[in-house]
């Protein structure tokens, strides 16, 4: 008789399968996805200019981060995608529960519905930004149309020239695409909520509003927090939207952090500079998602069974 | 009284029409003739033109960008799914050493953001040659795509009973023998969705297309339509017939499977 | 058909949590042997380690004369039958009968014939063509017996399966399982919850508790001579009554921590208050048509729980009502207190003034 830790024929062969599984998965993974970003790490540790190929790649230490951080135009675009992430997000938040508290109610027109929502979603970013634009571009855009005629406004108005109003449509434009996702997540969260419940707390007496409180926040968290943590990634990372109703303008007033890394590293052709700018990002996205998990308890991953 | 049960109905209706409008101005707007588009803006046009979609496939060539799009699309499924699928099930299923910190692991490149893997791969399509070429968009897809469908079907063999697996074990079929024998055939719709969804992100992938392509020989669909330019002034209605035609697949995709997307979206997200 | 033995079979999960412990069975060819015991005592785990579907941490399992212990459950040439039953539900009812077959290669003229013949037995022929979403929870529950059956394995192994019916249904397929068993001979390990199920179908019962096998025997030997309180208290229904062991008179000195006198509802008689061997209020009267359940207070025991007795239908017995009860001297159960361990019948010194 061994000990407990004895590990059967049974159990290694199943983990030998496991791994021949696992592995063509696994190399991929980490050829092009591992393997860039630890080379993106190796660059922004070092020069490396292509447009001055003379000058080679000398390892500079942290000066590219610091550079980074004196940088005005990098800083002002961390505050706008700053400022673009807490305004979506929390847009599409309340928006998306509120569709979703509506979606749980009704009884009839769910595909219709469902329809309506995953269109704008499925359709790319670019595709979406470029609706948006035309929808505000110039004087005789549609929205100002409206927006006149609905005595909104006086006259009309230059949106896209305009470095505060330029955001307008960047985050209608956002979360017009992507609130229906975050209605659809949280409905599925509603729907795992029992009914009972509900039903428990109006034979004693709870008002709609406490009810919602006390039954509906709680128990909705989990979704929450999984709708909060995918979308504040997402908004952080974004580039497709701002690329193509803005073009990080006017000037660069609604450049956001990925668009400026992709200027310098693509167009002005820094690879170093550029990459310690990439991993300022990365950090940022993944500490949020950290800070989110930690602070807020979700189960990512492994919870479900 | 009342009032509680149309809420709900006046909140989709709202919805429905807030998500319509953007299309329907989009497809009025690409029947427009060129000179009205700014004019006289008129929720029902009264003269309709097909001038700008004809452009756009006999002056432009838009078939070209749908081409490379579905090469890519479809190429970056195809791999990800079957390598994926067998990733998925073991992830699944079968227990060893280090499965949780695998699947953390793959999660995690998922939510790398793109700018920061997109220097370095640009740099290895280079050495590779692969800049401008079919294989040099796919590789770089597989970095979000793999994840997403590992993810995926992770998801969707999970929910599928355990004891399914040990039947057909006792019954005398191996590992590999009862995946084959008795899970592909029970996750098929689940890896249709998969296959779906997968073809979805990478059709509307934008930055990775931009960074490696360098001509209209090989650009996607969301390339082409943002790099629109006009001889003197932008040609919104050729712009707004190609964003109609760049949406058509992947919307017709999507109402088709509309129950199984969402199903496997929320499923995975939402402890079910 | 062969034997099946387990030697020294332990089973520790890596989180700590230990399902078995040096479990030894041995199990004769041809036996019905039940595995029963409440949740989480570990005979699933027991049932699935000789499956194959769980590898022991500790010991050895054999079936016939081969040691099993590192083989797959594909070469172990055993059939289960699962509590949910486990069909394929994207296959025929056909197909499923038949997989097991083809998975071993065998003739398609053989597997046609063996599915055939399966069918008839249990009832299946015009079902053949069905998928299990189709069939009702007890042809479901036959197709998954078939399935085992026409493997002609050397064991079946049941775990629970009639959990999943409902009770007139289970009754029934109780009596069919018997049958089949008398008709095939062949060697089965059954797991079950349900003591009840365990005493009508097992010809030993192993009754296992917190991973360790408490006593195994047949059923009568159980119910009359248990080796241990739990298992007292686990077999027969209703439950056997624990009183204080100095409840009838003095018991001798040098016991040592005391005794407790365990007798069960069918052996307490109930008579007219004061000549019996102590009295008691009725509390709650059950009748159930052939018998009444009697809940007793004791008068020497107002804050103890409730004595349960079994008493013919007649004479009516009325709630509040104040009798005497008198206990079945030779069927008496005597556990030492301190680890519930059954101990023989110590002389029992009356108490001087009874009853009243």
């Amino acid at each position: 008789m061994r000990g407990s830790e004895r590990q059967s024929g049974i159990e290694r062969q199943e983990a030998r399968i496991a791994w021949t599984l696992v592995l063509p998965a696994l190399l991929t993974i980490l050829l092009v996805a591992l393997f860039p970003l630890v080379w993106t790490f190796w660059e922004s540790i070092h020069l490396h200019d292509l447009r001055m190929p003379w000058l080679g790649r000398p390892f500079v230490g942290v000066d590219n981060y610091l550079e980074a951080l004196s940088d005005g135009r990098f800083r002002e675009a961390l505050g706008h995608t700053a400022f673009f992430a807490v305004t979506s997000v929390a847009l599409e938040l309340l928006i998306g529960l509120w569709l979703a508290l509506a979606l749980n109610r009704a009884f009839r027109g769910r595909g219709l519905v469902r329809a309506a929502v995953l269109v704008p979603w499925a359709i790319p970013t670019v595709v979406s930004a470029l609706l948006w634009r035309f929808m505000f571009e110039g004087q005789h855009g549609i929205a100002n149309t409206i927006l006149v005629a609905l005595g909104v406004l006086q006259g009309p108005a230059a949106w896209l020239i305009h470095p505060q109003a330029a955001w307008v449509p960047v985050i209608l434009a956002d979360v017009w695409k992507t609130t229906p996702f975050v209605a659809l997540l949280l409905l599925a969260g509603l729907q795992n909520i029992d009914a009972s419940l509900y039903e428990a707390a109006r034979i004693d007496g709870a008002s709609a509003w406490r009810q919602f409180r006390h039954i509906t926040l709680p128990l909705l968290q989990p979704a929450i927090v999984v709708a909060l943590i995918f979308r504040t990634m997402d908004a952080f990372r974004c580039f497709d939207l701002i690329y193509a109703l803005t073009g990080g303008g006017p000037g660069t007033s609604t450049e956001p952090i990925a668009l400026y890394t992709f200027n310098v590293l693509l167009q002005n052709l820094q690879f170093g500079y550029g990459s310690a700018l990439s991993i300022i990002v990365f950090v940022v996205t993944f500490g949020l998602a950290l800070l989110y998990i930690r602070f807020l308890g979700a189960e990512l991953t492994g919870g479900r069974r | 009284m009342s009032a509680r049960r149309w809420w709900p109905f006046l909140a989709l209706a709202l919805l429905v029409g807030a998500s319509a409008f953007p299309f329907y101005w989009a497809i009025v707007a690409s029947l427009t003739p060129e000179a009205r588009l700014f004019q006289d803006p008129s929720l029902f046009p009264t003269h309709i033109v097909t001038d700008h979609y004809r452009a756009l496939f006999t002056e432009r060539n838009f078939w070209l960008p749908v081409r490379n799009s579905l090469i890519v699309a479809g190429t970056t499924t195809a791999f990800c799914v079957s390598i994926g699928a067998l990733c998925a099930y073991a992830l699944a299923r079968l227990e060893f050493r280090g499965k949780a910190a695998l699947l953390g692991f793959v999660l995690a490149v998922g939510m790398f953001p793109q700018i920061s893997v997109v220097s370095p791969l640009y740099l290895l399509l280079r050495e590779l040659g692969l800049i401008n070429t079919f294989p040099g968009l796919v590789l770089p897809y597989l970095t979000f795509a793999m994840p997403l469908t590992v993810w995926l079907l992770v998801g969707f063999f999970r929910q599928l009973p355990a004891e399914l697996e040990e039947a057909a074990m006792v019954d005398g079929a191996g590992r590999l023998r009862a995946f084959w024998e008795v899970i592909v055939p029970l996750a098929v719709p689940g890896i249709a969705t998969t296959a779906i969804l997968t073809f979805v992100y990478s059709w509307n992938e934008f930055l990775f297309a931009l960074s490696f392509t360098l001509g209209p020989e090989r650009q996607t669909v969301p390339v082409a339509v943002a790099l629109f330019r006009g001889q003197y002034q932008v040609p919104w209605g050729q712009i707004l017939a190609a964003a109609v035609v760049a949406t058509a697949p992947v919307t017709l995709l999507v109402l088709a499977f509309q129950r199984r997307i969402v199903q496997g979206l929320t499923a995975g997200a939402v402890k079910g | 058909m062969a034997s099946v033995r387990l030697e020294g079979v332990a089973k520790t999960y890596p989180n700590g949590h230990v399902a078995a412990q040096g479990l030894d069975l041995e199990i004769a060819d041809g036996e019905f042997m039940v595995l029963v015991g409440p949740s989480g005592c570990g005979k699933s785990t027991a049932l699935r380690m000789i499956a194959g579907l769980e590898t022991p941490t500790a010991g050895r399992i054999r079936i016939g004369d081969q040691d099993v212990t590192a083989l797959p459950p594909q070469e172990r040439d055993i059939a289960m039958v699962f509590q949910t039953y486990a069909l394929y539900p994207h296959m025929t009812v056909k197909e499923n009968l038949a997989f097991g077959l083809r998975m071993r290669g065998a003739a398609p003229d053989a597997i046609a014939q063996r599915v055939e013949e399966a069918a008839r037995a249990l009832g299946l022929e015009q079902v053949l063509s069905r998928r299990p979403a189709q069939l009702s929870g007890g042809q479901r529950q036959r197709v998954a017996l078939g399935r085992a059956i026409v493997r002609e394995p050397k064991v079946f192994l049941f775990d629970e399966p009639l959990s999943n019916l409902d009770a007139k249904l289970r009754v029934e397929t109780r009596a069919e399982l018997a049958r089949l068993h008398r008709r095939l001979g062949a060697t089965v390990v059954y797991v079950t919850h349900d003591q009840e199920e365990a005493m009508t179908l097992g010809w030993r019962v192993a009754v296992m508790r917190d991973g360790l096998l408490q006593q195994v025997s047949p059923p009568m030997e159980l119910y009359r001579k248990p080796v241990n309180q739990f298992v007292a208290g686990f077999v027969g229904s209703p439950e056997m009554n624990f009183l204080p062991g100095g409840l009838l008179g003095d018991v001798a000195p040098g016991r040592g921590g005391g005794v407790t006198l365990g007798v069960r509802p069918h052996d307490v008689r109930i008579v007219s208050a004061g000549s019996g061997d102590l009295d008691a209020l009725v509390d709650v009267v059950e009748p159930r048509g052939s018998e009444l359940l009697v809940y007793l207070k004791l008068a020497v025991l107002p804050h103890g729980a409730p004595l349960r007795v079994v008493a013919p239908p007649e004479p009516a017995i009325e709630e509040e009502q104040m009798v005497g009860i008198v206990f079945d001297r030779a069927r008496l159960h005597w556990f030492r207190t301190e680890d519930g361990q059954r101990v023989a019948s110590p002389s029992v010194r009356p108490i001087s003034a009874p009853g009243k």
